[in-house]
């Protein structure tokens, strides 16, 4: 028992997020409404980017942007990476952020076009209809 | 289903919990993501393109190329939605509604009138939302300048603070929507037409990549901004400064009118006539 | 990194994610999501990932409630699940 203290004590926050992804992904596969399905992908999508932006934190590091005299290119002569936290995962994932929102509109327009007709956002219901015609 | 989907979300979640015990302990600085690419950048940014915001940097130099086509997917997105909703014909059942402005008295037509009354004096409102609400209406119209104008600072601003391209654009395509939604569609859609939003978000796109190619015209790589120095007339250094700023305005317009097109076509099913 | 803001905001994250699937209203669903992207960005502000907290809170938090709240509207609010 004892050794799983520090295990817990360092990674804890994997595991939130390891849930995180499991509820949405648990919500894209059980639920039977198409717009909470929409909304299980965009939890799957945020605990994984999640995941990525954690992997550049770092103790003791403050923010990626760096501290500069007046003007440009004065100043910030000594710049230690290890002050800066890692900003590589934040561009990577500043990018999926607004790709996400653009996905959600087309899902959002799917999810229009079929209740336009079918009536309905139950997906049990809509297949109902497509067997019956 | 839900017992399948259950077991498929168990047996995954416990793979990934088993699979923590190797990773690096969190925001751990010596972990191997924060060792061997990221220092370079954090070191050099300054130096190669004086822009103090290294997630701008990265996001419009380094990384410009694959920007760009972030970029192109959601003006893509933008024209699948319109694609799959815009519809060219009216609402069914042909009632207008109307609001006498002086009384405030709702007036309901059972047809669409041959010439349309005089909007000063009847104001046709939406005809499943009608709630008419002087202070969300002009508290909103005091707040909208401010909004924009702050979308534009974020723009500009974003080499030295948090923000950019993407954030501007998209606050300044909310500002549209916030329109939208407290006043009505038609009063957004007069202040921002559907060709407009059209043509904007291609022209982001194309603002982006004419950059590029313009600094392949110079000689330069594709998206190289330091190529660009000649024609701006300042050094290399200040030339990619200027150049992230000229794409992160592409962005912004491109995800500005995206935001807005979306927006429009859902709220009123492809119709734009009325919206939420 | 403070852990107990850390703590107490995953533990919300992790409520919201779940209230926004068990609700049985759709715009109540739109709204709790609204929610938990305004944790998620505050969690990323935490982090010390600023640009990546600035964009949810304008996209997460701004744009897609109001794109989940349009849909909503448009379609049904009814939900069996």
């Amino acid at each position: 028992m004892e050794e799983y203290i520090p295990l817990l004590l360092t990674k804890y926050n994997y595991w939130v997020y390891i849930t995180l992804m499991m509820i949405g992904l648990w919500a894209m596969i059980a639920k039977n409404n198409l717009v909470k399905k929409i909304v299980g992908m965009n939890i799957f999508q945020t605990a994984i980017i999640l995941f990525y932006v954690s992997i550049g934190a770092k103790y003791g590091g403050t923010i990626p942007i760096i501290q500069h005299g007046p003007g440009h290119g004065h100043g910030a002569a000594q710049i230690k990476a290890l002050a800066y936290i890692n900003p590589l995962p934040h561009v990577l994932m500043l990018t999926a952020i607004v790709v996400s929102v653009a996905t959600l509109g087309v899902a959002l327009a799917l999810v229009i076009k079929i209740h336009r007709r079918h009536r309905t956002l139950e997906e049990d219901e809509i297949l109902e209809q497509l067997r019956e015609s | 289903m839900k017992a399948l989907a259950l077991a498929i979300v168990v047996l995954v979640g416990g793979l990934l919990v088993s699979a923590t015990v190797d990773f690096p302990d969190w925001a751990d600085p010596n972990s191997p993501a924060s060792r061997h690419v990221s220092p370079r950048y954090i070191e050099k940014t300054m130096e190669e393109t004086s822009v103090p915001n290294i997630v701008t940097a990265v996001l419009a130099d380094y990384r410009g190329y694959d920007t760009m086509f972030e970029t192109a997917v959601v003006f893509t997105a933008g024209v699948a939605c319109f694609l799959l909703l815009r519809r060219r014909e009216p609402r069914p059942g042909p009632s207008r509604v109307y609001r006498h402005r002086a009384t405030g008295v709702i007036v309901e037509m059972n047809r669409v009138p041959d010439k349309e009354p005089s909007p000063d004096v009847f104001k046709r409102i939406d005809d499943d939302w009608t709630p008419h609400d002087l202070i969300v209406m002009n508290v909103c119209r005091l707040l909208i300048p401010f909004i924009q104008l702050f979308a534009l600072y974020v723009i500009a601003h974003g080499h030295h603070s948090p923000g950019g391209g993407f954030q501007g654009g998209v606050i300044l395509g909310a500002s549209v929507i916030l329109m939208a939604l407290s006043w009505d569609l038609r009063t957004a859609m007069l202040r921002m037409k559907e060709t407009a939003t059209g043509l904007m978000s291609a022209m982001g796109v194309f603002i982006y990549a004419g950059v590029g190619a313009l600094a392949l015209a110079l000689g330069g790589n594709f998206l190289d901004y330091a190529a660009l120095s000649p024609l701006l007339r300042v050094d290399p250094v200040a030339a990619r400064s200027l150049g992230i700023f000229f794409v992160e305005v592409g962005v912004g317009l491109a995800v500005m009118a995206t935001m807005v097109l979306i927006y429009k076509n859902l709220a009123s099913e492809g119709r734009l006539d009325q919206g939420l | 990194m403070i852990w107990q803001i850390d703590l107490a905001v995953l533990l919300l994250v992790v409520i919201c994610a779940v209230g926004a699937l068990a609700v049985k209203d759709l715009m109540g669903a739109a709204i709790l999501f609204g929610a938990y992207s305004f944790l998620m960005c505050i969690l990323w502000a935490v982090m010390g990932a600023v640009d990546v907290a600035f964009t949810e809170a304008s996209v997460g938090a701004g744009v897609s409630t109001v794109f989940f709240v349009a849909a909503v509207f448009r379609t049904s609010r009814r939900t069996k699940d």
